[in-house]
């Protein structure tokens, strides 16, 4: 199998969909001609032509809103947000048109929005955010977060091949930093949670970067075995995978990259209080960035998005409970 | 040209023959105008004897636009309809029966109960339902023909915009994409002179029809009254759409007769303006131009409140949906159906399908 980066694995799986099935294209502000602010879609254009991967104008509330248009005659648009800061100019599309489409009239949205997200390079408070939360929260859209390679490349082709509005959070800081051996073709990844690293001792929820920065951090946490849990896909949120950490580790960390309050991880905090309550030998601990904008400046991003500190302290002080 | 019509003004002279249409063709327009009126009236009454839930939204004296831009539509155009324009749902063929129980909640609704008022579009006769975030179904419309140009296809999308509707941000994003990329599609801006209680000279300084040319594409203003002026002006913008020579901006200029909604007694409009409007009713119109032609429009109003009795009385009798399906069908399983096509009652298009 070919080792790849985070990003050349989602440049990979779209190829194949684009190649695989015609009704898939690509959309967004500077994906065709300049490849994609971050290169996704490089070359693309050559391949596919200026139809398939299309320039569009500056206007995400228009990018989401046609996608709907075309995906309702067929289509299966692949959007790109520059940043996934930008989806909050597109939100009432997503949230209102795309979200609650196929309740309110049975009418399918395939569309898949690739949300180009996290921080931990100074990108400040515009291209760094996590906006996970703010679609879970709405009913209707599908939630993937891959923190590997392989997973980006099969949950990307999921997202393009399953009938719903799916946003596809792909971590920025992922893309160059994090390689593995990738499948050669199509695959699909399932739409559930995978244990990262097993153990019994206690375990750490995550996703997206933030399953790196929990390996790193409990990987030699005083000889206790750290559980390392990657959720893959928030929406649906694979409870049973959940429930089955905490019941053979009886201990939790939650973690969030994203603002604290109503994060994902929360969403797990209550599932676990409600669900696993009786395995638990101590509090559902989470750790999260503040509900604080992600500062520009690096000594204070870095005192603002979790660090492996945090989460190897988090992880003592509960192992000590 | 456009048709200049504004309050205050004499309503332009109905011309006698605009080419295109049969009689069975306007006797069409004119028994979905009746539909539209019948039905939203008899919603009316159901709402006043709390069968209807929520609010209730018509389009009293806008039935010209609805019924005239559907009208020239085709079988395999794809539509996003508003609230005030019932009979484009009419035209594609949506049965009143379904439309009442839509009203009032029921299973049988075209939403199953999903969806109040005219928030519904039947995926099957080609129709997506509009959403409350006005004008969100501009963009939708937009992505709609940008697919029928990326693979070919002479189709076209058409969807209805307010006055109120122009000022956010999505019609903007529309026009512009639309104009960019040349696509097929209609924009008819009803303009009913009130979004909610606010009155045109709250909402913008410049006539929203010029701003097509702006966009560069053509915007042309008609008698929002007149069904056959509606109806022409579509047949050309869709002509235009299908040459590829892009997208067209309609301003239908009407009156909003009723209030924003069964609640609003629009006490903040001048009365004389509302009377003066009435004397422009497309209904009344419709009906000079067709006695002028001899047919026999009582007979049809006869028939068409007949309908409306039996849809209504079904409607009533028909069950509300079952609590336990509340939950059902929030995301798609399995493979998308595709929209349908609609009806296309035109005479034009058995011409048109001769062509093919």
């Amino acid at each position: 199998m070919p080792e790849l980066t985070y990003l050349q694995a989602i440049s990979d799986g779209l190829r194949e969909e684009m190649r695989a099935d015609e009704r898939v294209f690509v959309m967004g502000e500077d994906v065709g001609a300049f490849g994609g602010a971050f290169k996704v879609t490089d070359g693309f254009q050559e391949e596919f032509g200026t139809e398939r991967v299309m320039d569009t104008p500056l206007a995400e509330s228009g990018i989401v809103g046609t996608a709907v248009g075309a995906a309702v005659v067929g289509m299966r648009p692949v959007c790109e947000m520059q940043f996934a800061d930008f989806i909050s100019c597109g939100f009432d599309q997503l949230v209102n048109v795309a979200g609650k489409m196929h309740y309110r009239q049975r009418l399918a949205v395939p569309i898949t929005i690739r949300l180009p997200s996290g921080g931990g390079f100074s990108g400040g408070p515009f291209h760094s955010q996590n906006p996970e939360a703010w679609f879970m929260h709405a009913p209707g859209i599908k939630v993937l977060a891959p923190a590997t390679a392989e997973d980006a490349k099969g949950l990307l082709s999921a997202a393009i091949r399953d009938p719903n509005p799916v946003c596809f959070l792909e971590h920025k800081n992922l893309y160059r930093r994090v390689k593995g051996e990738v499948p050669e073709g199509r695959y699909v990844t399932e739409m559930k949670a995978r244990v990262a690293r097993p153990g019994s001792d206690l375990v750490v929820i995550a996703h997206g970067a933030m399953v790196w920065s929990a390996l790193e951090a409990t990987d030699d946490l005083d000889g206790a075995s750290i559980e390392v849990l990657d959720l893959r896909s928030l929406v649906p949120l694979d409870e049973q995978a959940i429930l089955d950490s905490v019941e053979r580790c009886s201990k939790v960390v939650v973690v969030d990259e994203a603002n604290a309050t109503c994060a994902a991880g929360a969403q797990v905090a209550a599932l676990i209080a409600e669900r696993g309550f009786e395995h638990l030998d101590g509090p559902v601990v989470r750790v999260a960035a503040p509900d604080v904008p992600i500062p520009f400046s690096p000594p204070l991003e870095r005192a603002v998005l979790p660090q492996p500190e945090d989460i190897r302290e988090a992880c003592r002080e509960l192992l000590a409970y | 040209m456009a048709t200049e019509v504004r309050p205050g003004t004499e309503p332009t002279a109905i011309p006698s023959d605009l080419g295109q249409l049969s009689s069975a063709d306007r006797m069409a327009l004119m028994r979905h105008m009746l539909l539209m009126r019948g039905i939203e009236e008899r919603a009316m009454s159901l709402y006043r004897q709390g069968k209807v839930p929520g609010s209730f939204y018509d389009g009293y004296g806008q039935e010209a636009i609805s019924a005239g831009a559907a009208f020239a539509m085709g079988p395999r155009d794809r539509l996003c309809i508003l609230h005030r324009d019932l009979a484009a749902h009419l035209v594609r063929g949506v049965s009143p029966v379904r439309i009442l129980a839509q009203y009032m909640g029921r299973a049988g609704g075209v939403t199953e109960g999903r969806e109040g008022n005219v928030h519904f579009g039947d995926p099957e006769l080609g129709c997506v339902g509009m959403v409350s975030m006005l004008p969100d179904m501009m963009l939708v419309a937009t992505g709609m023909a940008m697919a029928f140009k990326m693979r070919g296809e002479a189709r076209c999308a058409i969807t209805w915009v307010g006055d109120g509707a122009t000022s956010r941000g999505d019609f903007h994003e529309a026009l512009n994409w639309a104009a960019v990329q040349r696509l097929p599609v209609i924009f008819v801006l009803e303009n009913n002179q009130y979004a909610y209680s606010t009155p045109l000279a709250l909402q913008f300084a410049v006539d929203p029809v010029e701003r097509a040319r702006a966009y560069g594409f053509p915007g042309e203003r008609v008698d929002g009254n007149d069904v056959e002026a509606v109806f022409e002006a579509t047949r050309r913008a869709r002509e235009r759409a299908l040459a590829g020579a892009g997208p067209t901006l309609i301003e239908a200029v009407t009156m909003r007769m009723h209030g924003h909604a069964a609640h609003d007694d629009m006490r903040y409009v001048p009365t004389a303006l509302v009377e003066e409007w009435r004397e422009r009713d497309p209904i009344d119109r419709q009906e000079r131009r067709l006695a002028g032609l001899g047919v026999d429009v009582a007979a049809l109003r006869e028939q068409v409140s007949e309908e409306i009795a039996q849809a209504a009385a079904q409607a009533l009798d028909s069950p509300m949906p079952d609590p336990a399906s509340a939950g059902e069908g929030v995301f798609c399983v399995g493979e998308p159906q595709p929209l349908g096509d609609g009806l296309a009652p035109w005479s034009g298009f058995d011409a048109e399908a001769d062509d093919a």
